[in-house]
């Protein structure tokens, strides 16, 4: 049964969305000669998450507006996983999880995931489709691949994702699941300023872009 | 005034305290007036048409902060939720079987009642709908230092009780200097006061509006004291705010489902 109404266009999450650090290989491994160290002591367990407020849904045809002396955003390029009535996941969307450049993966991080805006969605959800722990995600800035994304090197496939974070918490329906972020190479993720425009796009779901800018100071 | 909102009659209602009743303020049963024992307790807190940010602070009363061999922060150490953590007055939340520390936390929660974005401290309390009491459980056991606290710990099912009213700002004179206190069966296991907060309702209202918006709806659930108990499987917790009433609780085990 389709209890999501996806008539509302743009596209808006019904429900809270919850992202998701270090579930890429290539950061994982970057990160594990130090894993041991203060303050973390130890790897992660479980799956390190996060809330997306809603101040930070930012529909498909907005701008990211930089405030509050933000003056460079990280890129995050994701697939948010969107929950039906019954406890699978009914459709997808790319999303563009901004963030300011954090360090420290040691305390939670809302002042640098959940400033306003600071998601940028797509137009439309897509069915949900078997075949997405295949899925490449491309990243452009002013239309440059900068970064590709291979779910493939997930370190939580789909799957497991959903069974580790279900088992403390329901996902409900128009909940959404994002599968993490990846970085580049030197650790850091693809970044962005005013007059900067970020794409991401996959084969079969829709893009998103979004033109980053900063308030008038006229 | 007092807001509920209850299950009863087949429906979900919005009431308010009267007379050491519920008086019924909308629909067919408007006026009715119904026992505070036959019905079943939601979060008194109004619908939102998108996901309600939930924030909560940790480490916000100096003596907490020291019991839990931490420097007091010098910003708030804050996390979020979803909604879905929460559950009404009375309810059951479930301890897992494997588990050897898991406590209370009993907090003040605000509820925004205007949008808020820069707002200064000395207008925050503008910006405040009213006042409930939460109870934040934690399980220790879980906790991980990656973006701790980590939402295992902290944004379990029904590990967040709250109510069971919503009590009009209006009507809180003093809300930095309320007397907290938890029960554990009977017996006080906690107690303090607001006015020993680390950072304060005006203070918390200023530095999460200089960065986001806050929503009529939201809640932010300030910080518990000192004086965290485990808690076990038939325990019945009581968590209570000076002038805005008391969240009963009882911990039941989890089972493995099939």
């Amino acid at each position: 049964m389709q209890l999501i109404r996806t008539l509302q266009h743009p596209w808006q999450p019904q429900g809270t969305v919850y992202g998701n650090l270090l579930n890429f290989q290539r950061e994982w491994d970057l990160w594990a000669p130090r894993m041991q160290d203060a303050p973390h002591k130890a790897p992660p367990q479980q799956p390190v998450l996060y809330v997306k407020s809603a101040n930070t849904f930012n529909p498909a045809g907005h701008d990211l507006v930089l405030q509050d002396g933000v003056t460079e955003v990280d890129v995050g390029a994701s697939l948010g996983l969107v929950m039906g009535d019954d406890g699978q996941v009914q459709g997808g969307a790319l999303l563009l999880d901004w963030s300011v450049p954090h360090e420290s993966y040691f305390r939670p991080p809302i002042k640098f995931r959940c400033r306003d805006g600071y998601l940028g969605l797509p137009q439309a959800l897509t069915p949900f489709q078997s075949d997405w722990d295949k899925l490449e995600i491309e990243v452009l800035l002013n239309n440059a691949v900068v970064q590709r994304v291979a779910l493939s090197t997930l370190k939580r496939s789909i799957a497991q994702l959903l069974a580790d974070v279900g088992e403390f918490m329901a996902l409900q329906a128009g909940d959404v699941l994002m599968v993490g972020t990846d970085c580049l190479q030197t650790g850091l993720r693809p970044s962005a300023r005013a007059g900067d425009t970020v794409q991401i796009r996959a084969a079969g779901l829709e893009s998103v872009v979004q033109k980053v800018t900063t308030v008038s100071t006229a | 005034m007092k807001h509920a909102r209850i299950a009863w009659s087949g429906a979900v209602q919005q009431a308010v305290e009267f007379e050491g009743q519920l008086r019924i303020t909308q629909g067919p049963h408007k006026g009715h007036l119904v026992s505070l024992d036959d019905v079943v307790w939601l979060p008194p807190l109004p619908p939102v048409p998108q996901a309600r940010t939930v924030i909560a602070l940790g480490l916000n009363y100096a003596d907490h902060a020291k019991e839990l061999e931490f420097k007091a922060p010098v910003e708030p150490l804050a996390f979020m939720k979803g909604e879905t953590a929460f559950i009404g007055h009375k309810a059951l939340t479930k301890r897992p079987a494997d588990v050897k520390y898991m406590h209370y936390e009993c907090e003040l929660a605000v509820v925004i009642g205007r949008t808020a974005r820069h707002v200064k401290k000395a207008d925050a309390y503008d910006y405040v709908g009213g006042y409930t009491v939460a109870n934040d459980y934690a399980i220790r056991d879980y906790l991980e230092n990656w973006y701790r606290p980590n939402l295992r710990v902290k944004n379990r099912d029904t590990c967040t009780p709250i109510g069971p009213w919503l009590v009009d700002a209006a009507d809180v004179t003093h809300p930095m200097a309320l007397k907290l206190q938890t029960t554990v069966n009977g017996k006080v296991t906690q107690s303090g006061s607001t006015a020993n907060m680390i950072f304060d309702v005006p203070t918390l209202i200023e530095y999460f509006s200089s960065f986001m918006t806050l929503q009529p709806g939201d809640v932010i659930l300030t910080g518990t004291p000192d004086g965290i108990v485990d808690c076990q499987p038939g325990d019945v917790i009581v968590t209570e705010i000076e002038g805005l009433g008391a969240l009963t609780n009882t911990i039941t085990l989890a089972t493995q489902r099939p």
